[in-house]
Parts: structure tokens; sequence; C-alpha cells
């Protein structure tokens, strides 16, 4: 069984359109279904408005989903009491993208770090101290940091501090919010490597969400692809990264960035640009971009079925029709 | 590099100073480049290496904090570091244009589209509103904006990002510039508007034989879109090259740690090779090589004196005591020379 089950989720929100306009209904995630297992990583990729970072608010239940649930080892959230839901937060925790703005800058890093252990768990100061002790050496900053202040800090520096402070709980699942686009090149597989590191040290599970593809490649056991609040492809990371199948999956890693000179790949590029989702096309969302679009996409958006042992929503790949 | 320069960079300095004159900042030092008609260079640097400020140094257009003590800038031929202000304003955004990392931060929210976009057109050319309005609606096509014309009379805020990076392109070109100088154009864009508007610039600069400058952090864009490169460290270029020969065979530790330590797509979950350390404060820079404090293949030199820019392979060049004649050879550690 699956850590963390997600089962149709969907979060819609009202939004006005212009000054004396009605309003309409942005639906961010729409239906999207995923599973994340003990000790391994789910990546998600996806451009602008595709959902992802409304889908990670979700998982750390600071959104309610307006449909759907998820299910943490066995246990429906929505069922939870404030108890149940208490400890549901103790087990996700979350890195975020910009460790400027995540770190309180009149704070010590050492008291950074204890505050959840501080408002969670009833430790003696000594007991809080040795903690934050321990958490420090696991992201590998020296004692002293805990009586520095976050402007003594590099970004690199700062994002284990928020790594730290991230795993102050024992979380089981981590919710990384591109943790490294922020950071120098130089430093990026510092971190990189830290939260594997972390990973197999600690039985960590991930939800890893980037805009670097191939960071999500290097980091990810299965990754799934969002467009427009939908899946569109999910499945086994190495075999997904090597033949993509879904025609927005193909058109966004061709238009990745190649590694070296050498390194010509076929490139699909995509006409227009992402529709709003506050008036997204009709049947397959992606169907007014698609190089393949076919009648029935026009009309009839297709579900997620399994192709070659991964998950596709393309009609390409479904003769049979619904 | 048998071709003429367009432009030829010359030991070129520039400091930052503070108010009291006791503290130098020096963000571009003894720099040397050179970027010939129709070519596109890559300014490859982390935050803080110099690359911004020396592209500011080229169009001068550096804060008042700022000092060019020394070197030349050699652009056609002419120094613009002895153009008077007057001259300096009739090379900037006709003959060097600029585009910035923000298009929002780049177009101003109170004018129309049409009125940015003419408006170096009308600056330089003298031309009348109607005929750099029609020139405008020209651009807007070239740089692949649905319905140009009615484009026009819209304001910025009606525009999505990639349209509006489209747009500064467009005012980049308006006046057919020699020389274009991107500083991260595409940080603000999604991958596929990225793909979109790299391959837009590289068929801008194939129609108009424009010679084109990238500064950006991301290698891969380099990879991409560039046939030189130039990589920065604290203020130094510490290595210059083709391209190829350079994702080849990189000579600097700095250049072969960064290429090693980008996750690749084919590589799997393999683990990544860090740089350890962290990138230098450059008031307060270590004696030596700023790179030796982090680099594997430090050895004495390294630490007492900066090391000379040397010549490489295949037109490149280094700035490594690895690669100076005598002082590496013989070196352990040293195994790509």
């Amino acid at each position: 069984m699956a850590m963390l089950e997600a089962a149709a989720l969907s979060k819609h929100f009202r939004a006005r359109r212009g000054l004396f306009g009605g309003s309409g209904v942005v639906r961010a995630v729409d239906g999207v279904s995923f599973a994340i297992e003990g000790g391994r990583t789910l990546g998600v990729v996806g451009e602008s408005g595709c959902g992802k970072t409304t889908t990670a608010k979700l998982v750390l239940g600071l959104e309610e989903p307006t449909e759907g649930g998820i299910r943490f080892e066995g246990c429906d959230l929505n069922a939870l009491d404030a108890g149940g839901r208490r400890n549901y937060r103790k087990s996700v925790q979350a890195v975020f993208q910009d460790p400027y703005a995540s770190l309180n800058p009149r704070m010590r890093v050492g008291a950074i770090i204890a505050e959840p252990l501080v408002t969670n768990e009833a430790l003696t100061a000594k007991e809080t101290r040795r903690a934050v002790l321990r958490l420090l050496d696991l992201v590998a900053l020296p004692a002293r940091s805990a009586d520095l202040f976050p402007h003594e800090f590099s970004g690199g520096q700062r994002q284990r501090i928020a790594i730290a402070r991230a795993l102050a709980l024992s979380p089981k699942l981590v919710v990384l919010d591109d943790p490294v686009s922020a950071l120098d090149v130089s430093i990026r597989a510092q971190i990189l490597n830290l939260l594997r590191d972390l990973q197999g040290e600690l039985g960590l599970s991930y939800l890893f969400i980037a805009h670097d593809l191939a960071a999500v490649a290097h980091m990810s056991h299965t990754i799934a692809v969002m467009y427009l609040g939908k899946i569109v492809e999910s499945g086994e990371a190495e075999a997904l990264v090597r033949a993509p199948k879904h025609p927005y999956t193909q058109a966004l890693f061709s238009a990745a960035l190649p590694s070296s000179p050498e390194e010509r790949r076929e490139e699909i590029v995509l006409a227009g640009e992402v529709p709003s989702p506050l008036r997204p096309p009709s049947g397959c969302r992606f169907h007014p971009r698609c190089s393949s679009v076919m009648e029935r996409c026009k009309g009839n958006a297709p579900a997620l079925a399994e192709v070659e042992g991964r998950l596709v929503a393309c009609h390409l790949y479904n003769s049979a029709g619904p | 590099m048998s071709t003429r320069a367009l432009l030829e960079l010359q030991n070129l300095s520039t400091h930052y100073v503070s108010a009291k004159g006791t503290r130098v900042v020096r963000a571009v030092e003894d720099v040397s480049l050179r970027i010939a008609a129709g070519e596109t260079l890559g300014i490859v640097g982390e935050s803080g290496s110099g690359k911004s400020t020396l592209a500011l140094s080229i169009l001068r257009l550096l804060p008042p904090a700022a000092r060019i003590p020394s070197g030349r800038m050699l652009f056609e031929g002419e120094d613009l570091l002895q153009k008077s202000d007057a001259e300096m304003r009739r090379v900037r955004g006709k003959r060097i244009a600029m585009i910035l990392q923000d298009p929002m931060a780049s177009l101003n929210p109170l004018f129309t589209i049409g009125d940015q976009v003419a408006e170096p057109i009308r600056v330089h050319e003298g031309a009348t509103r109607a005929s750099a309005w029609a020139r405008a609606r020209d651009l807007l096509k070239a740089v692949r904006i649905p319905s140009p014309q009615a484009r026009l009379s819209q304001h910025p805020h009606e525009m999505s990002g990639g349209m509006r990076q489209r747009i500064v392109g467009a005012i980049g070109i308006s006046c057919e510039p020699r020389l274009l100088i991107a500083d991260e154009p595409t940080t603000s864009l999604d991958l596929t508007i990225q793909a979109q508007y790299l391959n837009l610039l590289r068929e801008l600069q194939r129609a108009h034989g424009l010679a084109l400058i990238f500064i950006t952090h991301n290698l891969g864009i380099v990879a991409k879109m560039c046939d030189q490169l130039a990589v920065m460290y604290a203020g130094r270029v510490v290595e210059q090259g083709p391209v190829r020969q350079i994702f080849k065979a990189p000579a600097h530790p700095y250049t072969r740690a960064l290429l090693s330590s980008i996750p690749r797509m084919s590589d799997g979950r393999q683990r990544l090779t860090a740089i350890d350390g962290q990138p230098p404060d450059l008031s307060a820079l270590p004696p030596g090589c700023a790179f030796a404090p982090r680099c594997p293949s430090a050895f004495a030199p390294c630490r007492e004196a900066e090391p000379p820019e040397v010549a490489g392979v295949a037109n490149s060049r280094v700035r490594c005591w690895l690669a100076a004649p005598g002082a590496g050879r013989g070196n352990a550690g040293n195994g790509a020379l």
C-alpha cells in the first residue's frame, strides 16, 4: 500500500472576471490521482498554471480539496479528528523555493529549527538544544550556526537550515517546492546530493516539484506531468524521460535545454501559450496546441489509461474510445 | 578568430568604490574578450561573478559608484570609453541594443506597445510617428505577435509574459543593431515558451547578421545557442573559447566542476559531483586565485599569486596555474593537460 494516495483530488477557486464581470471558476487541480510510496520520490513537472503548487498545498493541508481526498497510511484525511490532523501535519513537512523568504530574519537559526519542536513537542530546553545540534549535524552545518542569524549564511546554507527545520519533527514525507532554483549553479548539486543522502538515511518520501526537468529526472522514482490542472502522463521516471508518450510530455521534454552542444534532439515547438485556466479548452485541454490532434479530442476529454506500464491521458493510445 | 572583431574588450576592469573610497569591489577585473559579427558569445557565471556589470560596462550604463580604471572597448574599431555621453546615446539602442531579464520591468506600463516599439526608431532615425508605427507593426509581426496592428494600441498588462518578452526583443532589434546583449532573457519564462523565444532570437540573428551576447547562469542555453563561451568567476574570465571545445575538454577546474555538477536527463539517479564551499565575497578576495579555496587541484602557487591567462587548445584561453608554462607541469591531479 502506498504511503500517501490522492484520489480524484480537485481544488477549484472562485475568480472574479474584471471589475464588473461575473465570477468564474478556476479549476486549478481537476480530478488528480497519484500515490507516493514510502522512501520514494514522486516528481511533478509542468509549466506555470498547471496546478503543481496547488497540488503541493493540498498535500500539505494548506488548502482543503473541493472534491476527492487524500489517504495517508490508509486513513482518509477528511475523516480525521483534530488530533489526527495534527499528527498528519507533523508527518508532512515542506521546503520552499526561496530560502531568503522562508526564514525569519529576526530569529536565530537555532530558534528557527527548534520552532516546530517547541510548538509540537513538550521538550525541555536542554533536549531542544540537543535536537537542534543533531539536526544541524544532519544537514552538515557547524554547531555554532545555531547562534547566528539567517543573513550570515549564503543561499545554499540557508536552504540547509530550511531542510533542518523541515526534518525537526521526523516527518515521513517532505514536499520540496523547487528547492534549488533560487540557488547558485555551483551550490545546486550540494543540496540535491544532501536531499538524496537524507532520503537514504531516514527513509523519507519526497514530493519533488521543479521547473528543471533534468533535476526532476535525477531526483524522482516516478514522475507525473501536469497540464492545466490535470495529470496527462505518469509513470516510472527513467522510462518516462527516455520515451515520453503524451504529445505534451514529448513537447515539454524536447524543449528542455541540451546538456552539451553535441546533443541534438528533435525539437517540437508548441504553437501558442498555455490557455487561461479560467476558460480551459473543451475536450482534451491540450488539443489546441497538439500536433496530433484528432476530431474527438475537441469534444471528449481522454481519461488516464494504462499504456505499456504507465498512465497516459490521450486518445492516441486509446483506439477503442470511451 | 580569423574574422575581424565587432567588439573587442582589452583588459577591461570595472570597480565599485564606496562613498569614502575605502572599499573597492572589483566586479570586473582585467577582462579581454572579442566577438565577431554574426557570432554568439555566452558569458556564464554565478551571481556576483561580474557578468551583468560587464554587460552594463559595454553600454556604459553603470551606476555612479562604478569606475572603469583601465581597459579599452573597441566597437567597430572605435573605443567606446573615449566617447562623450551624447555619442554614447547614439550607440545605445541603435548600434548596440540590450534585452533585460524582466520584461515587466523593461516595459513602461503607461505607454502603448506601439509607442514603445516605435520610440527608438523615432529617436535614432527621426522617423515620423506614422512611419515609425508602421515599422513597429512589422517588427511585432517579425517576433510572431498575432494580430500586430491591434496589439500596437494595447498596453503591456494586456500581454502574457512570453509576449512581453518578444516585444522587448522587437524593441531590441528595432534599429537593426550590430550587437544585441541579452541578460538572462528567458529566466522568467516557462520551458516551452523559452524554446519558442530562443528559436526566435536565432532566426532574427540569421536574418539581420546580428552578433549576440548571452549573459546567463544556464549552461544549457549556452549549449543550445552559443559559438563562443566565456566563463566568469569572481570578476575574471577564467576560461574562454569555442563552446564545443570547452564542453568537450574544459581546461579550468571551475569549468570542469560546473559542467559535472549539473544533472543530466540521461544519467538517471547517479550521484552528482558537487563543488564544495561557497562563491567568494568580492570585497574580500583571497590572495592568489579566487577559486583556489574550492579547487580540488589547487597547489601552492594558487594561494600566492593570481594565475596568468595562457593560450590553450583551439583558440581557447585559460587563467589557471595548472596550465601556466613551467608552474603546473608534473603536478599530480592535473589529468587534463
